[in-house]
């Protein structure tokens, strides 16, 4: 029997979720709704008399404080709202997409004491009230309530239980499919490939044909599937391994040069070269380990999401954190979250809605979703998001980018791990089902209007109650020894993750062994899928029984599914059938190097040509409103970002918690006081002139902000997230090496190692035959220990009376900034790195620090001096006075606009008490800088222009008003 | 050598405060166990051995359905009467943020708590902003409760929740919890007047953000008083020069180990 149950909130309650909903509908354009009303259904597949449906309803399901409910085996015509002109569409999540609401609604009537329920599916009833045409509705419909992708507008409220698969007779006697491989010729091969969305291209068919035309056998699908899933561009970096023929102009003359093997001729080199001793573990585990204190190591990664949040902004950027943490979790024998970052790209959220290209989300849209999901995922693990960036260009329209990062603290000895010949394959977390299947190889491809349909299910929607208990569990299980190997199943499921941990040693697995969401996968789904929240492990068959019972306890899943043998090969079985015997040699180092090319022209952006204003307050206001610049408060205050309690230094600080902090200072034992220091680094802007000095920024400003905060520059690891567009358009490829080459320079010039790194390819969209790629995006994120939290400093001027220094030189490099772009210019000066003179600053900077000698600091970089001193001035709610003679500046172009927006690098803006003057002076003897203001008493703004003209007065408070305002939808 | 205070700090799939509140308590001088329900259903743990139940924040079962409604059942129908017995034994209870959502729907608050049927009369529910709310919040201490003796008139401690709206099920509730002098923290300005968004950062009734029951022994709240145990975790300590290692939250958990010490060792 079926049960519907309908919740809807008490007459007079506030109805938060329709208010939202509402407000979603007015930013599609649609003012006509007068009022939205969201209702809860429960639809409930069991032997239950009324009497217990009620009671379920009044126990569990119904907050009788604030909600009314009816109940019925029928299902309801007419709504349960009383409404005028009501339109009513119920949305439920597509079958198979994991809803853990059902499994907790399950769990809520066996814990009231009542069997024989089978099944419950969710949904929610939107009633929309207002004059609508169908067209609207429909348009309301796909736009602001639901997202086909993974769910759908109930049509027939009576059949919601179809199971999830039907159109498939389930193996008990399983068939093999070989493939006919052997005879193709290239046309052939690429027509495979291509039907069987394995994105490998004719060469390493080919490889792969050779290879078991040596053997004298076709492959069967799995076979194919696994050598896709291992080769492709997410799992194996082919790109940054593979060869490159370079092609650049150096003084009028071109110049080529062959690269063989990118990633290892700049990152990897960059770090061998510094062979620094506190590095404990670099790139080849899930994340990358440094050394913190006498007992423990920290680890860090940053991953990318981003195919899955175009399509899927919640799900996408959700299982982005997910999967991210799970990293973090498989590190070495597993570490402990302790901190997440999120930086994101969108599109402006003023696109207009018509000039959208076929099959794409509004940016507005993407962005709250991607909140959504982080929020979801962050919150919900119980660990701290406490430093981000979110950066706007137009170009990410089709493809925004979605960085997920997560710091972990693991004790020191646990970093190496190797399974052990006769361990057992252990899967534990989530079930497997048909979600995700061609995660890897999908997001290793362009995007087009098609994806959504055919990628769908590629995309998911993440459990972090999951993985909270496989955290919970697998912290104790570490701590006991009991298990040899961990790693995380991420893309390419247990293909990747079993392939990983048995390369050397090979593996054979009982895939009718894994734990199944729904029967009908066949092997190869079982295989490959995604399904999120899963780890594997090598556990000696001795230790599996306590391993067992730790898991019991905790209610999370394992079971053993294989061995590792010792054979070398990949040996899979399915209900006593063989389907795959490969060898891991071929699979791991059969990939054939390609050679790609790669071309670099300097762009010309058009030169700017207006004279200078003499009055700044319109220009200041339009930079600090510029999406790039202003605050991005709205965003971070749905993080949960003081969890565990670590932080020092917070994303906002001042006293009224809102002034921009440069860095996050976190605790990482709330007993001491060491800790560490978080910051990212990334300007796409800088890319559209010159990758290089985009690289070298990235950089620079990673590392000054944790200068900033009062952080050392002896122990500061960094990470790379390249995000670029096509790599076999030559144009997009000669970018990324230049980018590279950069990261090698200054990681080796500043002594600052790369410990990990993620690229993420092919982000172009393609509609109607025209390719959007992205700007190429690098990301730096920096991680520094800090040896005392107490010494942190912030950013909010903190006493009228003291005086403010700017430190470094300031140059004419308006080229990239925000500035320009209020003329809708990029222009020609991209700031460069001096990293020589950036030390030396630094260095001294540090000393002072270390004296408490500063009161409060700010990095300048996006908008300029002058947006940093407002920033510190709306901070610490007081004023100050700028003369503008007083800062250091090189060039000929001397200009206020220059000196007050330019977007040089290696400068900070530093405050000292006039007691502190002279210690101060004496530690920064030979630094370039220059004392050009003072913190005013009243909230106001003076600045006076190299001719000793009042070029902007203003208010902080309005300013502050201005910068605050364009997130807050 | 003297005895300890002992304290019970319970945690279930997806509670994520238990360190924090761990750390408090230890701080304090008290024994801290973090304990996993099933460990109590199935008796390998007794909640009598222990003078201090706390109930962390997180998400218990991904505030599935309503934030702490699944908990609060498992309290209320597996644990009921030594719930009761502990409450009755003089005994101290803490919930916190979704430990206090658990109380509240649990029955347990405002209280007096009665095992068997479900007799749940205020609720904590969606925030007005709809949205999850991080920030810090300036609370004035009222009522009378072991918990809150001594206080700061006004405190500084952060939220964090998405689910944090307290409304009482009728006007006569307020009444008695107001009479009672049970309504322990109220949302304020800093300067103690009445506040708007974001200072009531969810739109509470009354701007109630923690209660005791008739008691005063057992207290839940929204803030997170863990998560200001340190000077330097007040988000502006760099400005304020204080001498105290301490925040405004630690008074809260020394309150309740030194009453354990007082009377119940």
């Amino acid at each position: 029997m079926i049960w519907r149950v309908e919740i809807k909130d008490k007459e007079g309650q506030f109805d938060s979720l329709g208010s939202g909903v509402h407000r979603d509908i007015l930013d599609l354009g649609i003012e006509t709704v007068d009022a939205v009303h969201v209702l809860l259904v429960y639809m409930i597949d069991g032997d239950l008399t009324a009497v217990e449906v009620e009671r379920v309803c009044r126990e569990l399901l119904v907050d009788q404080v604030v909600q009314d409910f009816r109940f019925d085996d029928k299902p309801f015509s007419k709504s349960f709202v009383k409404a005028v002109n009501a339109h009513t569409i119920e949305v439920a999540y597509n079958p198979g997409v994991m809803d853990p609401v059902e499994a907790s609604a399950l769990k809520g009537i066996r814990d009231l004491g009542l069997s024989g329920v089978k099944a419950i599916r969710t949904a929610r009833q939107f009633v929309i009230e207002g004059e609508l045409s169908d067209k609207q509705i429909e348009f309301i419909k796909d736009k602001a309530l639901l997202n086909k992708i993974v769910q759908h507008a109930v049509k027939k409220p009576a059949d919601p239980f179809k199971p999830i698969v039907l159109d498939r007779v389930i193996q008990d006697k399983p068939q093999v499919a070989v493939l006919k491989m052997l005879g193709l010729a290239d046309k052939g091969l690429v027509e495979l490939s291509k039907k069987g969305q394995l994105y490998l291209n004719l060469a390493e068919m080919k490889a792969i044909q050779k290879h078991f035309a040596s053997l004298k056998r076709e492959p069967t699908d799995i076979e194919l599937e696994t050598i896709a899933q291992t080769w492709s561009e997410h799992c194996n970096h082919k790109t940054f391994r593979g060869k490159i023929k370079y092609t650049y102009k150096e003084k009028n003359k071109t110049k080529t040069e062959v690269i063989d093997n990118l990633i290892k001729a700049t990152i990897f080199k960059a770090t061998r070269s510094l062979d620094k001793k506190w590095c404990v573990s670099v790139f080849h585990d899930n994340a990358g380990i440094i050394k913190f204190d006498k007992e423990d190591n920290v680890c860090f990664k940053v991953e990318t999401h981003n195919h899955p949040s175009a399509l899927e902004p919640f799900g996408g950027s959700n299982t982005g954190v997910g999967g991210v943490i799970r990293d973090i979790l498989g590190t070495g024998l597993g570490a402990k979250p302790i901190a997440n970052t999120d930086v994101f790209c969108f599109a402006s959220p003023d696109y207009p809605v018509k000039d959208l290209p076929v099959g794409t989300l509004h940016p507005k849209r993407v962005l709250k979703g991607v909140v959504s999901g982080v929020r979801d995922y962050g919150n919900k693990m119980g660990i701290p998001t406490v430093n981000g960036a979110i950066c706007f260009d137009d170009k990410y329209v089709g493809n925004p980018l979605v960085f997920c990062g997560d710091v972990g603290i693991i004790p020191k000895g646990r970093e190496k791990k190797a399974a052990k010949k006769g361990d057992y394959v252990v899967v534990a977390g989530g079930r497997t089902g048909r979600d995700g299947i061609h995660g890897a190889t999908f997001s290793s491809g362009e995007l087009t209007h098609e994806s959504e349909v055919v990628s769908s299910g590629a995309v998911q929607i993440g459990n972090p109650i999951e993985e909270k208990k496989v955290l919970d569990v697998l912290l104790q299980g570490r701590d006991e020894d009991l298990y040899t190997a961990v790693t995380d199943c991420g893309a390419g499921g247990l293909s990747s993750a079993v392939g990983e941990m048995g390369a050397v040693l090979g593996a054979r697995i009982d895939l009718d062994k894994v734990p199944l969401k729904y029967q009908g996968l066949n092997y190869t789904e079982i295989w490959i899928s995604e399904s999120q929240e899963r780890m594997v492990y090598a556990v000696s068959p001795k230790n599996f029984p306590r391993l067992k019972e730790i898991y019991d306890g905790e209610n999370v899943e394992l079971a053993v599914i294989g061995t590792f043998t010792g054979t070398g090969k990949l040996e899979l079985v399915y209900h006593g059938v063989p389907v795959c015997k490969l060898d891991m040699h071929f699979l791991h180092e059969g990939t054939p190097k390609i050679v790609k090319e790669a071309v670099w022209t300097e762009p010309k952006h058009k030169e700017p040509s207006f004279v200078c204003p003499s009055n700044f307050d319109e220009k200041i206001r339009q930079v600090l409103s510029d999406y790039n610049v202003c605050s991005k408060e709205a965003v971070v205050r749905r993080y949960d970002h003081e969890v565990q309690g670590a932080g020092v230094v917070k994303p906002f600080v001042g006293p009224a918690c809102d002034g921009p902090s440069d860095a996050t200072v976190l605790r990482v034992k709330l007993s001491g006081d060491k800790g560490i220091a978080l910051s990212n680094g990334i300007n796409p802007r800088f890319g559209k002139i010159d990758p290089y000095w985009m690289a070298a920024s990235a950089i620079d400003e990673a590392i000054r902000q944790i200068i900033a905060v009062g952080g050392d520059l002896k122990e500061v690891a960094i990470l790379d997230n390249f995000c670029w567009g096509n790599p076999d358009k030559p144009d997009r490829l000669g970018g990324l090496v230049r980018a590279a080459k950069a990261c090698y320079d200054f990681a080796v010039a500043y002594g600052t190692p790369f410990i990990s790194g993620k690229d993420s390819f092919y982000n172009e969209y393609t509609d109607k035959g025209k390719s959007i790629a992205i700007p190429g995006t690098l990301l730096i994120s920096a991680i520094g220990v800090m040896d005392d939290v107490t010494r942190a400093v912030t950013m909010d001027l903190k006493k009228p009376g003291n005086l403010i220094y700017v430190i470094g030189t300031t140059y004419d490099e308006l080229g990239g900034s925000a500035y320009l772009s209020t003329f809708g210019l990029v222009g020609n000066n991209v700031p460069k790195v001096n990293a020589k003179a950036a030390l030396q600053t630094y260095e001294a900077i540090i000393k002072a620090t270390k004296k408490r000698l500063i009161a409060s600091a700010h990095d300048c970089s996006e908008g300029g001096l002058l947006t940093a001193l407002i920033e510190m001035a709306f901070a610490g709610g007081f004023g100050a006075t700028a003369i503008m003679k007083a800062i250091p500046f090189e060039g000929d172009n001397k200009r206020d606009d220059v000196i007050l927006f330019s977007e040089s690098n290696s400068r900070l803006i530093v405050e000292v008490s006039p007691e502190n003057k002279r210690a101060f002076e004496r530690v920064m003897t030979g630094i370039p800088m220059g004392m050009f203001g003072r913190v005013q008493e009243t909230p106001e703004v003076f600045v006076y222009g190299l001719k000793e003209n009042l070029c902007l007065k203003a208010n902080v408070h309005e300013l502050k008003e201005v910068w605050k305002k364009p997130l807050q939808f | 050598m003297s005895k300890k205070p002992r304290v019970i700090v319970f945690r279930t799939a997806g509670t994520n405060c238990n360190v924090e509140t761990t750390f408090a308590f230890k701080q304090c001088g008290a024994l801290v166990d973090e304990v996993h329900l099933e460990k109590l259903f199935a008796g390998k743990v007794k909640l009598s051995d222990y003078h201090i139940m706390a109930l962390p924040g997180g998400f218990s079962y991904g505030d599935d359905i309503a934030s702490g409604r699944l908990f609060a059942n498992e309290l209320r129908i597996r644990l009921g009467d030594d719930v009761k017995r502990f409450i009755d034994d003089k005994k101290l209870v803490i919930g916190i943020c979704n430990g206090f959502q658990i109380l509240v729907k649990a029955g347990i608050l405002p209280g007096p708590f009665t095992p068997g049927a479900l007799k749940q009369t205020a609720t904590l529910t969606n925030n007005d902003s709809g949205k999850f709310e991080a920030r810090w919040v300036h609370l004035k201490v009222s009522g009378k409760s072991v918990w809150t003796d001594g206080l700061k008139d006004i405190i500084y401690i952060p939220v964090a929740h998405g689910e944090g709206k307290f409304i009482p099920g009728d006007e006569k509730l307020l009444k008695v919890l107001e009479d009672n002098g049970q309504i322990a923290f109220r949302y304020v300005k800093a300067d103690g007047t009445a506040p708007c968004y974001p200072e009531n950062p969810n739109g509470s009734t009354e701007d109630i953000a923690g209660i005791t029951d008739p008691t005063g022994r057992v207290l839940g709240l929204m803030p997170h008083p863990e998560r200001h145990f340190q000077a330097t975790q007040h988000p502006f300590w760099t400005r304020l020069g204080g001498k105290s290692k301490l925040g405004d939250g630690a008074k809260v958990f020394q309150n309740g180990v030194d009453y354990v010490k007082k009377h119940l060792l």
